[in-house]
């Protein structure tokens, strides 16, 4: 098997993130990592259960497993590039520790730091993602290898136990859209779209 | 209906772990998310040992913050237990998620590098804390006497979620280490 998942062709991004929201049937959760990751999100069409950061990079993955733990029966995804992802690796054995079993997260790994000049990330060497979540005791984690495999997974997250690891190769194309730069509007649209009242502010 | 009986006076803690604590029950603080120091062991322990409480270890004290952060908006709460030295990773987050989006993200750190500490990286990143708490103009509060715990606490924690801010708690060596 060749490394880095590159036995997988590549996908689009925006393709596979309204492949997975047109499949949200029960008010699932998705956290959009920092840039790409979350314009896509925001392009896919806005739902209120959507978080969309805005900066703090590598934090997907905890975010989404905060809200996985605090709403069990609720359906959590995080979608996450490969740059942030490598930032916090110690998360995702924090994620395998708890084993909740409604989360997923979902990498979209192009092998660069597309948003700042696609410098190559480490998953340009040697790294594999998915091996590395693997490794850090994420036992379901799979390369997606083709757009019909992703919906396949996708589909599996939504009616089967996780917590699950999807790894998708992804192009190089830039978002359309930017998502508005509100965070304080983000953040009270998605406590209410997960059914928190926050609290008003004088 | 009958009459309510007087308020019993406030328990006395025989520790502060245990004002903390209680403090936490009293605010339904369930979750304690943490990177381990040698002056929280207490503390940690105690939660570890109640089955009130959900408690574990995040790799990164910013991992923790993030995770604390999701369990806010999603309607639960957090805490994140750290040393000085976890604090000084934590300025981008603290910035750019909880001031940002206005997420009470509830922090209390165990103050190493002061009043007799042998590690010169502790005494010096210490430094580092009050200037990032003010710049961020984050709410914080040493705590220092055991008779001043359940309070402070208790009030911080409820005013970071009336007002939706982060605030940091500072265990000073006054409360943890004095005879």
């Amino acid at each position: 098997m060749a490394p880095n998942g590159r036995n997988t062709r590549p996908m689009n991004r925006f393709d596979l993130t309204a492949r997975l929201v047109s499949k949200l049937k029960h008010d699932e959760a998705v956290i959009g990592g920092i840039g790409n990751s979350n314009f896509d999100l925001w392009h896919a069409g806005h739902r209120p259960q959507n978080f969309y950061m805005l900066g703090s990079m590598g934090l997907a993955t905890p975010i989404a497993l905060g809200v996985a733990l605090a709403q069990p029966q609720r359906r959590v995804f995080a979608l996450e590039g490969d740059g942030s992802l490598l930032m916090q690796l110690g998360a995702l054995a924090t994620i395998a520790n708890l084993s909740p079993r409604n989360l997923t997260i979902i990498v979209w790994d192009n092998a660069m730091y597309q948003i700042t000049g696609a410098q190559p990330t480490a998953t340009a060497g040697r790294a594999d993602l998915v091996e590395i979540a693997r490794a850090a005791g994420i036992v379901q984690s799979a390369w997606a290898n083709d757009e019909d495999e992703f919906d396949r997974l996708s589909l599996r997250t939504l009616s089967e136990d996780g917590p699950w690891f999807i790894g998708a190769r992804i192009d190089g194309q830039s978002p359309v859209k930017q998502t508005p730069r509100e965070p304080v509007i983000i953040k009270n649209n998605f406590m209410r779209g997960l059914g928190v009242q926050p609290p008003s502010k004088s | 209906m009958s009459l309510s009986p007087m308020p019993s006076p406030a328990p006395i803690d025989a520790h502060w772990h245990e004002a903390v604590i209680r403090a936490l029950k009293d605010n339904a603080v369930r979750f304690v998310v943490y990177v381990p120091d040698n002056v929280l062991r207490p503390l940690i322990e105690a939660v570890h040992a109640d089955d009130y409480f959900t408690a574990f270890t995040a790799a990164r004290e910013e991992e923790a913050v993030g995770i604390v952060s999701g369990l806010a908006m999603a309607g639960s709460r957090g805490i994140v237990l750290m040393q000085t030295s976890g604090f000084a990773t934590l300025a981008n987050v603290l910035a750019s998620l909880c001031i940002a989006a206005q997420i009470p993200a509830l922090m209390m750190v165990s103050e190493r590098g002061t009043l007799g500490d042998f590690q010169i990286g502790q005494a010096i990143v210490c430094r580092t804390m009050r200037p990032i708490l003010e710049t961020l103009g984050i709410e914080h509060h040493s705590v220092t006497r055991l008779e001043d715990t359940h309070f402070i606490v208790d009030r911080t924690i409820r005013q970071a979620f009336l007002t939706q801010a982060p605030a940091a708690l500072i265990l000073s060596p006054l409360l943890t280490a004095k005879r």
